[in-house]
């Protein structure tokens, strides 16, 4: 990670869209800016984080995030918060007050889509979220417009009152490219004065406040007519004029040179009348946007003719030879290209890291899946569904674990009656999300057995610090959550909740199997750190003797990456029954010494590789 | 390897996460910055840290719009693994040049059981007809005393296939270690220059030092 805010303006340096975002908050005189951890918007605040000057935070959701920005934004100060796409549905119910309120000191919100499902749970556009809350959106297509955007979108916000989105990607956040930097601007601002009638949302104020509300609509709606971010890119072959933003402008201006471009920077509101004009100019209109045909079906209910979704792919990424292929289709009729051919070669799904101590309940609740519904979460731990394990039932959102396990609990038929409901939850998404869903279990008599997770971080998406973990963004200490009291103030009976080290695999399952026995809610919170962070502690590493070992295959079920397999032969039982048999080796130079392929080791092949001692 | 028609180099860098494909890539796009390209650099890298596919894009030229390489036209592969390779070896025009490491990562779902390796994926890229190089960048780190030269050997082999001299690479490598860890500069040089050794020679031999 560059630390960017040490390098002089008027300098060139690569730099990720997200670590662009970063230096122009700084520049813009942003006082306080926060952000909970999503990919792929993460790495900003990690970033922010880095400059001495500025207050940068880890929230504890999306939610709070926002309401942080908004009130330093009241205050008068600039603000900024960030999140992936996923979490503006945490931070709506804030947001769409927040529209009607407005700001004071600037308030930009950055928000990440995940197009094409890299490391989340559905693609939603938020470009909708422009037009849900009557927000401005900037689509900047690489870093240094991401830089400059946000720049622009702190004056705007001021001379606008209103929280702006500037709505990035994947294929911007993680891009790198050359940004020009500039310089600081001072914080500034002025004191707070009461105004209830402009900052206490009741009706009779919220009522006069919208319309405010739509009187920026119509200012916006000219200023999009006008603004140099939406300029018209002259080209030769008029054949097609495409309408394009974000990073399908690139892709656009890679496969057709000579094409006319009207560039979407300021994609919302869309300028209307500024496309129809440029429609005129070219024999077809084509809208490139990702994903959803949002400013395609604008232009269509203007009545301007345009093609868009009809001929380019509905969701995932776009890339030059897409657009080209859809083009075809357009001009000469063809059908759909095929798709690319591609070697058949293995998937390489990610896959828990060797020693993680999310490895033993997986191996534990493999053997449970019969006896219990098993409700995931999100996080490392949702690899839990795929192989050896195969262990959640469930994923749906953020945090659901809870409320949802309790569904199954007052939802389940009689043939399910003797099933129990396990559910499994890290740390940060149980104080993000999650801790509400164990109050609504405990208030209304649910009978769910907890894994709280508790792996000291916010795993999947880095290992970020967290209300759990004791420290703050830049490492300092800060009152560290209990999670034993919480759980027991969320109303858990004391003698039910269990602090175990998940290493201790025979107890654990033992435990795990007491627990879902019980008539009433159990919390069992696993307590060792994630093998990524300083915390850690490596032990000497294992190795397989080879004469001992037999080929069962059992520390395969494990599913630790540094197990590997040397031979396979199938057996036929004496009762016919093929059995897989696999003999192993361990990657000495991977293991941690963790210890659980040896505690499912009956031949005592697997032993402390004193060579590494 | 004279680019595409717009003067704008690819080269696509592939491996699993940990292997240090994205570190690579930026010594490749920071050497292209300093000789005054146009840079753009590009990963997917769906949960790197997990064991996962990691592809990095590296376009440098007079001015690169879209970050990802067209299919079908990279110029250079440099494949951190065989089966990656062989799964990106669409993607690589055929007058281009792959670079490989032969060194297998066997992934879980393999170990598993549920797939199979495939038995010879050099021979699978071969048969594409591109120029070819293969090495064991796994065993020339190895020799050399460290696993995690491997990056470095991977810039060497790298390092006579660009369009500029290998010089400038190895400046760059050296500039990233001096910054953070001076004690491995002449190691990584000496992992590097390996690997150029490797990619020009097909059996390579280390030089005894």
């Amino acid at each position: 990670m560059n630390i960017t805010y040490k390098l002089p303006s008027e300098e060139k340096v690569l730099m990720s869209g997200n670590e662009a975002v970063a230096r122009a908050v700084w520049e813009s005189g942003v006082r306080v800016a926060c952000a909970y951890p999503g990919t792929p918007s993460t790495e900003i605040l990690e970033n922010l984080a880095t400059y001495d000057d500025i207050h940068a935070h880890w929230s504890v959701n999306e939610k709070t995030s926002l309401e942080v920005a908004i009130g330093a934004s009241i205050a008068g100060s600039r603000a900024f918060c960030c999140m992936k796409h996923v979490g503006v549905n945490v931070a709506a119910d804030a947001l769409m007050s927040l529209t009607l309120s407005g700001v004071r000191g600037g308030l930009v919100i950055a928000v990440a889509d995940d197009v094409g499902f890299s490391s989340s749970q559905n693609e939603q556009d938020t470009r909708y979220w422009g037009r849900f809350a009557h927000l401005p959106v900037f689509e900047p297509s690489d870093s240094q417009e991401a830089h400059d955007m946000i720049k622009d979108a702190f004056s705007l916000s001021e001379k606008y009152a209103t929280p702006v989105i500037v709505r990035m990607t994947t294929r911007i956040c993680h891009v790198k490219g050359l940004v020009q930097l500039g310089e600081r601007l001072k914080p500034d601002g002025k004191k707070f004065e009461r105004d209830p009638a402009h900052w206490v949302m009741i009706p009779a104020h919220a009522r006069e406040r919208q319309k405010h509300q739509f009187e920026r609509d119509d200012q916006l709606a000219l200023l999009s007519e006008e603004t140099s971010w939406n300029p018209v890119i002259e080209g030769n072959d008029k054949t097609i004029g495409f309408v394009a933003s974000g990073p399908a402008f690139m892709h656009v201006r890679e496969a057709f040179p000579d094409a006319p471009i009207l560039k979407l920077g300021f994609s919302h509101p869309v300028p209307v009348e500024k496309i129809r004009d440029f429609g005129e100019t070219v024999d077809n209109l084509l809208v490139v946007e990702e994903t959803e045909p949002l400013v395609e079906n604008t232009l269509k209910a203007a009545g301007i003719r345009c093609h868009g979704k009809d001929i380019l792919p509905r969701c995932g990424e776009l890339q030059p030879h897409i657009i080209s292929s859809g083009v075809d289709v357009l001009l000469n009729g063809a059908k759909a290209g095929e798709a690319e051919k591609v070697p058949s070669v293995f998937p390489r799904p990610p896959s828990m890291c060797v020693g993680c101590p999310h490895l033993p309940p997986f191996y534990c609740l493999s053997k449970l899946t019969k006896k219990a519904t098993i409700v995931g979460d999100i996080g490392c731990y949702t690899l839990g569904a795929g192989h050896p394990w195969r262990a959640l039932d469930t994923t749906i959102s953020m945090g659901a674990s809870m409320g949802m396990a309790l569904g199954m609990d007052l939802g389940r038929v009689e043939a399910d009656k003797n099933k129990a409901i396990i559910s499994v939850i890290g740390d940060s998404t149980f104080l993000h999300m999650g801790m509400q869903g164990l109050l609504e279990i405990n208030y209304n008599h649910g009978n769910v057995t907890v894994l709280l997770l508790d792996n000291s971080t916010t795993g999947m998406t880095g290992g970020q610090d967290h209300a759990g973990t004791g420290r703050d963004i830049y490492g300092a200490a800060t009152p560290k959550v209990d999670f034993l009291k919480l759980c027991e103030a969320l109303g858990v009976n004391p003698e039910r909740i269990h602090t175990v080290d998940p290493y201790e695999m025979p107890s654990l399952y033992k435990l795990i199997k007491q627990e879902i026995a019980q008539p009433e809610t159990s919390v069992i919170i696993t307590n060792k750190p994630c093998v990524l962070i300083d915390q850690f502690e490596r032990k000497p590493a294992f190795r397989v003797i080879d004469e001992n070992c037999s080929g069962c295959a059992n520390c395969l079920k494990v599913g630790c990456p540094a197990i590997n397999v040397t031979r396979r032969e199938t057996e036929i039982r004496k009762s016919g029954s093929p059995f897989e048999r696999a003999w192993v080796t361990i990657d000495t130079a991977a293991c941690t010494g963790c210890d659980l392929c040896r505690q499912t080791c009956v031949y005592d092949a697997i032993v402390v590789d004193q060579a590494g001692v | 390897m004279n680019g595409n028609e717009t003067g704008t180099v690819n080269i696509l860098v592939c491996g699993v996460g940990g292997q240090g494909v994205m570190t690579a890539a930026e010594i490749l796009a920071q050497t292209a910055i300093s000789l005054g390209f146009d840079v753009k650099k590009t990963e997917v890298s769906g949960m790197s840290q997990r064991g996962g596919v990691v592809k990095s894009h590296v376009r440098f030229g007079e001015k690169v719009m879209s970050p990802s390489i067209p299919s079908g036209e990279a110029d250079i592969l440099l494949g951190f693994e065989p089966a990656e390779a062989m799964r990106a070896i669409g993607q690589l025009r055929p007058a281009g040049v792959a670079l490989i490491n032969t060194r297998r990562i066997v992934p879980p779902i393999v170990s598993f059981g549920i797939y199979e390796y495939p038995d010879d994926p050099v021979d699978e890229i071969r048969k594409t007809g591109c120029r070819i190089h293969t090495f064991d960048a796994g065993k020339i780190a190895q020799d050399l005393g460290q696993m995690r030269l491997g990056n470095s050997v991977m810039l060497g082999a790298v390092a006579d296939h660009l369009p500029f001299e290998a010089k400038y690479l190895r400046k760059q490598l050296v500039l990233q270690f001096e910054a953070r860890k001076p004690e491995l500069v002449a190691l990584n040089e000496q992992a590097f220059e390996a690997g150029r050794q490797a990619a020009s020679a097909s059996t390579f031999k280390l030089q005894s030092a």
